[in-house]
């Protein structure tokens, strides 16, 4: 796990790392040399609070947008093993194929039977050409789409964490309909019955998040962004440069709070100190307390009301002047 | 005016709409006397070429004479997210409200197709882009709910390269679930849609209302797809076939319908709206 973290260090928390190892090496010493440092220790650790809650506090849009990306930060399966039981991973389109960056199954969440489907990044490279980066294909979203259909047909609640950089731009995915197969989704899971709750987890890039992001609630956690384009994309259309993707990341009001200014979003989802990555476990605690806590709501409306208020929602959506 | 002597830059800008008595082919480069472009609406006689059209000059060439009634709401954008980059959002608006008339990339409306009465959104293409943000977004939801109040078809004529506009940010991605959501109480009232796709239908327009279409009809040669072909390229790193998302490549792939002449739609349309009109 160390080694991990060092791999993806980002800079900003190269401070928190290197007080972190002096604290870890102070504890190794008081152990071997039998010495008491108790109360030194407890100093540090208190600056190292400090310093983390100071740092996460004032971090950048594309310091957020960092966060999301970083290597180690909890991905779907990671959130299934921590908060789900039994769970069973469906797969297939039953038109094309099994997409790997896009899983869909049931699962058990404190007794609650649900469909639970999001995107799915990979750890290394080997695993990142089996998830293709957590770009789905157009199969993923016809999966998913048939999976929330049965997960309607049985009356089991919709979990969605998206995590994705955008579906995928390439050749076989314009030949089977990328932009059908999202526009689908939209249409389809504005009427479907069952609770949909929708979490940003990690990288909510455009269409492609939107393609499984039409919810009762969408809640975005702390450090995750949701945007209309990435800063990559945006950069390269204002200063035909990629590299300024921190500029565009800024301009795009892309982080959690932004959103929730603009009341864009339902909720922020608070991450573990330090950031999600820093303590999967933790992240998973506020992510299955704050289903369960919106789940219950959600449940005590009949569907057809749900359904009615969904639309409203997004039907509020946009920011015009009327003559 | 004469063309001779004109500066390159003049020469070369985008024009959708060429105004003078010669026009330029934006396929061949050909240049064409106007009235002869007027007769043949903007199919170039030379190449075949579909010129991409003003809003106003597609509702002109599909609605019967006399018969549309544009809808009373005057929405303009708001600048939500005080977006500054090269050019300030709110200066990109004003310049582009000037140049094509519009306050928006879309005109909405009702009117009759050889006598079927409908509703229709068109978008402008010359209007950023053609892009959806908020504006774009309700008017086409609001013509899609009254469309379900009258008990009438609709149809949305595409022409949009920006997708969803990237400077309204998130407000924008969500009105391609806001105008599916609307065409998804469409469906459910029984009311058909027909979607008809013109050069270019691209990203987030066509990730959502241009892609649910009952029937979805495309201008030959039209460029439609979900990611740009040169963002494609460079992320495959290699060339891309002839012909790649060109209406003739979505209907061998069975993505569209029906590739229809501009020449031919007004009729075709009507010969829809026959067999799905209420």
């Amino acid at each position: 796990m160390n080694d991990d973290v060092k791999a993806g260090v980002i800079d900003f928390e190269r401070p928190i790392i290197e007080l972190e190892k002096k604290i870890h090496e102070l504890k190794n010493f008081t152990v071997d040399e039998r010495i008491d440092l108790d109360r030194e220790i407890a100093i540090m650790q208190d600056k190292l609070d400090k310093l983390k809650s100071d740092t996460y506090a004032n971090l950048t849009s594309w310091q957020r947008v960092q966060v999301s990306r970083h290597p180690t930060r909890p991905y779907f399966l990671d959130y299934v093993r921590l908060i789900t039981s039994d769970f069973i991973e469906l797969h297939g389109d039953r038109c094309f194929g099994d997409d790997k960056a896009l899983l869909g199954g049931l699962a058990k969440i404190d007794g609650h039977k649900v469909l639970i489907l999001g995107h799915q990044k990979g750890r290394d490279i080997k695993e990142n050409v089996l998830r293709n980066f957590g770009c789905a294909h157009p199969e993923g979203y016809r999966k998913a789409l048939r999976l929330m259909k049965l997960a309607e047909k049985h009356n089991l609640p919709i979990i969605s964490l998206i995590d994705t950089p955008g579906a995928y731009p390439g050749i076989g995915a314009e030949e089977r309909g990328q932009a059908e197969s999202i526009a689908r989704n939209l249409l389809e899971m504005s009427s479907i019955k069952v609770p949909i709750l929708v979490y940003v987890i990690g990288e909510g890039g455009s269409g492609g998040a939107l393609g499984i992001g039409v919810g009762d609630v969408v809640i975005v956690m702390e450090n995750a962004y949701y945007s209309v384009i990435s800063p990559e994309g945006c950069a390269a259309i204002l200063w035909k440069d990629r590299a300024k993707a921190a500029d565009a990341a800024q301009v795009l009001k892309l982080t959690a709070k932004e959103l929730k200014e603009l009341d864009l979003i339902d909720e922020i989802l608070d991450e573990p100190l330090g950031g999600a990555h820093r303590d999967h476990e933790k992240a998973a605690v506020f992510l299955k307390s704050s289903i369960l806590t919106n789940l219950k709501k959600l449940l005590l409306v009949s569907p057809d009301e749900r359904v009615r208020i969904r639309y409203e929602k997004i039907r509020r959506i946009g920011s015009f002047e009327e003559k | 005016m004469s063309w001779f002597g004109f500066p390159r830059w003049k020469l070369t800008k985008k024009r959708s709409m060429p105004e003078g008595i010669w026009s330029k082919c934006t396929g061949c480069g050909k240049l064409i006397y106007t009235k002869k472009l007027e007769e043949t609406l903007y199919v170039c006689p030379e190449c075949g070429h579909h010129i991409p059209l003003t809003a106003q000059r597609r509702i002109d060439y599909l609605i019967d004479k006399g018969t549309f009634c544009e809808d009373p709401w005057r929405l303009r954008a708001n600048d939500p997210l005080n977006f500054t980059g090269t050019k300030p959002y709110k200066e990109k608006l004003k310049a582009d409200q000037k140049k094509t008339g519009l306050d928006d990339a879309v005109i909405t409306g009702s009117g009759k197709v050889l006598g079927y009465g409908v509703r229709i959104g068109v978008t402008d293409s010359n209007f950023i882009m053609g892009s959806m943000g908020s504006v774009v977004g309700e008017k086409l939801t609001r013509m899609i709910e009254k469309a379900i109040d009258e008990r009438r078809p609709v149809l949305i004529i595409s022409g949009s390269g920006g997708g969803a506009r990237m400077y309204e940010g998130l407000y924008s991605l969500m009105q391609m679930a806001k105008t599916c959501a609307a065409l998804g109480l469409l469906r459910q009232a029984n009311l058909p849609f027909i979607s008809i796709l013109t050069n270019p239908t691209m990203a987030g327009v066509m990730a959502s209302f241009a892609s649910v279409g009952d029937v979805i009809v495309a201008e030959p040669k039209a460029l439609i797809g979900f990611t740009g072909p040169r963002v494609i390229e460079q992320t495959i790193r290699q060339k891309l076939p002839e012909g790649f998302q060109r209406s003739e490549f979505l209907l061998e792939h069975g993505m569209i319908d029906i590739i229809v002449e501009r020449s031919e739609l007004k009729a075709r349309i009507a010969s829809l709206l026959d067999y799905l009109s209420p």
